[in-house]
């Protein structure tokens, strides 16, 4: 593994993974269903936002746009659905965040853990913003906005991505 | 142009799939009547929410009942051995309740009486469903909570959740096996609430970061960190009197609007919530008056825990005629709050004999209306309003006031509290030794009460047409302030 900073590749240079289709649908649901399970008990982890983490983690690892967006269109209608909000917020937010990291993972190495934190810290807040901008401008709602509270979530979410990406990573397939 | 789709292949696909969201979306936003935009939740996306829920929630509840499998098994065997000390507490608590219990029931079957007298209409629980919660959203945007009751169990969109603690929230969705609540903390929640002491009624509702927040209470009203919130039954979702929670802050609304900002800490722990109870039918019905064991009536009740008065004729009425003439105006002007307090079934013998009345020692017990014990109105809440008919003081305490924001009456408890005022200062029209004109066996209460011994519901006014039924609907609360000066008056001296 590289551990490297992040570096600009070469397109042959990056691997391209796939996964089985028991990954590709278990894995989001699972995340998921924890997300809703588990923080009935335990409110603080609402801060975590498992269903982006992999969403960031498909994205990544399939270096492929439409994949990527299609995974986190998913994920985030999923999630809409299950939280009682207007379904597309979470969609729409987890689309570009597909779609960007796909984007991202094909010209950069996010593979070793800095790298993948960061990513992980950038698009958090990218997907809070566009989450905020189309619950306020879009859908009216009065969404409250800490970006105190969002820039902590940001580093909680990415401290979990190093360790959940390390995870996910056993379930990588080569293309 | 073939060259064009593969060449900008990505981000066309990424609009259409940004595009069919935003259509999405777009179905779910409605445009209020006031200007502002709202999200609602239905429409084409059900299906949606209906197919994610049904997949999630079965695993939800399998789990959820593994762990309580495993607990419920823990409690019954592993800690056993804290059984008999507990069974002790319990019996000496049970014996506190029985106790407590004697004395509630006589204060609910005289609010029942009372409320019946008045038509009072109140909405109760008619019947609950005990449900687990199995899931939550999930997300910090959203406060809603999963359970494992649905269609299939009658569960329906708009019931209340309570715990015994107090309100939860309303169903918001319900789907075949399981249904979705919202959580009164929620932006979306809320519910109509009065303040306890204060008998201000204001609109609960929730925040984007799940406080509560009580609206429209006025920034000149006198709230106190503390004072118990309670439903106020308005919004027809939750029955009247649950508890909200208690007031935790206090403090001028920073948007400038006239109004204060009022934080309520949920008497529910909403963050860990287990189970729940549905309401599932509410029952509105009239209090009715029943005979057998209610048979007494409500002045009986007070005359017992009043101290008895010798009959003895006294000529005092016959030589105030200031009392006199409160005597005869009583029962005509104020039949609605005087008389069925009294329990007088005939309300034109206070206004027919007033001096006779006031002097003939009766041996019916009948000095609450004479202790100011009468039913003096209808809040606007529908809360009845009365005296200190409970308390066993002597007779001169007991001015009634009725209106504003007087802390008199819990119409749910049956408990009352008069007015401190008139507590602290003694009608003058009393006298400090019961007269002995004054009959507390006398079933015409107002006349009664004219008659002095400081027990002072007394009226002005010429002799009118006793009412025969008192008006239980909010028209009841003007005759309800129609009492405020008849019991300023009781202070002065008679003319």
């Amino acid at each position: 593994m590289n551990y490297a900073a992040i570096t600009l590749t070469s397109r042959e240079e990056v691997e391209v993974h796939r996964f089985s289709w028991v990954a590709s649908f278990g894995v989001p649901l699972l995340a998921i269903f924890v997300q809703s399970f588990f923080t009935r008990h335990v409110q603080f982890l609402e801060t975590f936002d498992l269903p982006l983490l992999v969403t960031i983690f498909f994205a990544v690892a399939r270096r492929r746009p439409i994949p990527g967006m299609l995974t986190g269109a998913l994920i985030g209608t999923l999630q809409d659905s299950i939280a009682g909000i207007p379904v597309g917020l979470n969609g729409i937010a987890k689309t570009i965040i597909g779609y960007l990291a796909s984007s991202l993972g094909v010209k950069l190495d996010v593979d070793n853990p800095g790298s993948r934190f960061l990513m992980t810290f950038a698009f958090y807040i990218i997907h809070r913003v566009v989450y905020v901008v189309i619950a306020i401008w879009m859908a009216g709602m009065n969404e409250a906005v800490n970006w105190t509270h969002s820039l902590i979530a940001a580093l909680a979410n990415g401290l979990l991505a190093v360790v959940l990406f390390a995870l996910l990573d056993r379930l990588k397939e080569r293309a | 142009m073939e060259n064009f789709f593969s060449r900008y292949k990505n981000p066309l696909v990424l609009m259409l799939i940004l595009f069919i969201q935003v259509v999405a979306l777009a179905t779910q936003v409605k445009r209020a009547e006031t200007g502002g935009r709202t999200a609602s939740s239905s429409g084409g996306t059900r299906l949606i929410r209906v197919w994610t829920v049904t997949a999630i929630t079965p695993v939800e509840r399998v789990l959820v009942s593994t762990g309580h499998f495993f607990r419920r098994n823990w409690h019954n065997y592993i800690d056993l051995h804290d059984a008999r000390k507990q069974n002790q507490q319990l019996q000496e608590e049970l014996a506190r309740l029985k106790l407590e219990q004697v004395r509630l029931r006589e204060d609910a079957g005289q609010a029942q009486r009372l409320q019946a007298l008045l038509g009072f209409r109140e909405r109760y629980v008619g019947q609950t469903m005990a449900a687990q919660v199995i899931g939550a959203s999930g997300s910090e945007q959203s406060r809603v909570l999963y359970i494992d009751k649905g269609a299939r169990d009658g569960v329906k969109i708009d019931m209340a959740v309570i715990t015994p603690d107090g309100v939860v929230g309303k169903i918001k969705d319900v789907f075949p096996l399981s249904s979705q609540i919202i959580l009164i903390n929620d932006r979306d929640g809320g519910a109509g609430v009065i303040l306890q002491n204060s008998r201000l009624q204001g609109v609960l509702s929730g925040t984007p970061q799940g406080e509560l927040k009580v609206k429209y209470i006025m920034a000149d009203e006198n709230v106190s960190v503390g004072e118990p919130v309670v439903t106020s039954g308005g919004d027809r979702i939750f029955p009247k009197g649950m508890p909200v929670g208690t007031v935790s802050e206090v403090s001028p609304d920073r948007e400038g609007d006239p109004f204060l900002s009022i934080k309520v800490k949920p008497a529910s722990n909403l963050s860990q919530l287990e189970e729940v109870l549905i309401v599932t039918r509410q029952s509105e019905q009239s209090t009715q008056l029943t005979s057998g064991n209610n048979s007494v009536r409500a002045a009986d009740i007070l005359a017992e825990r009043l101290p008895t008065v010798n009959p003895t004729p006294s000529p005092t009425p016959a030589k105030a005629p200031g009392a006199k003439k409160t005597a005869a105006s009583a029962n005509p002007a104020a039949p609605a709050q005087a008389s069925p307090l009294a329990g007088s079934t005939n309300p034109a013998t206070g206004a027919a004999k007033p001096a006779v009345a006031a002097a003939a020692p009766r041996p019916s017990p009948s000095p609450s209306a004479a202790s100011g014990t009468g039913v003096t109105g209808v809040k606007p809440s529908g809360a009845v309003t009365t005296g200190s008919g409970s308390q066993p003081k002597p007779a001169q305490n007991t001015t009634t006031k009725t209106g504003g924001t007087q802390p008199i009456a819990n119409s749910a408890t049956g408990t009352a509290t008069s007015n401190p005022s008139a507590q602290k200062k003694p009608a003058t029209t009393a006298s400090p030794t019961p007269s002995p004109s004054v009959s507390p066996k006398n079933p015409s209460g107002a006349t009664t009460s004219a008659a002095g011994a400081g027990n002072t519901t007394t009226k002005t006014g010429t002799p009118k047409k006793p009412q025969p039924k008192p008006s239980a609907s909010p028209t009841a609360s003007p005759a309800a302030d129609t009492a405020t000066p008849a019991a300023g008056s009781a202070e002065r001296p008679p003319r």
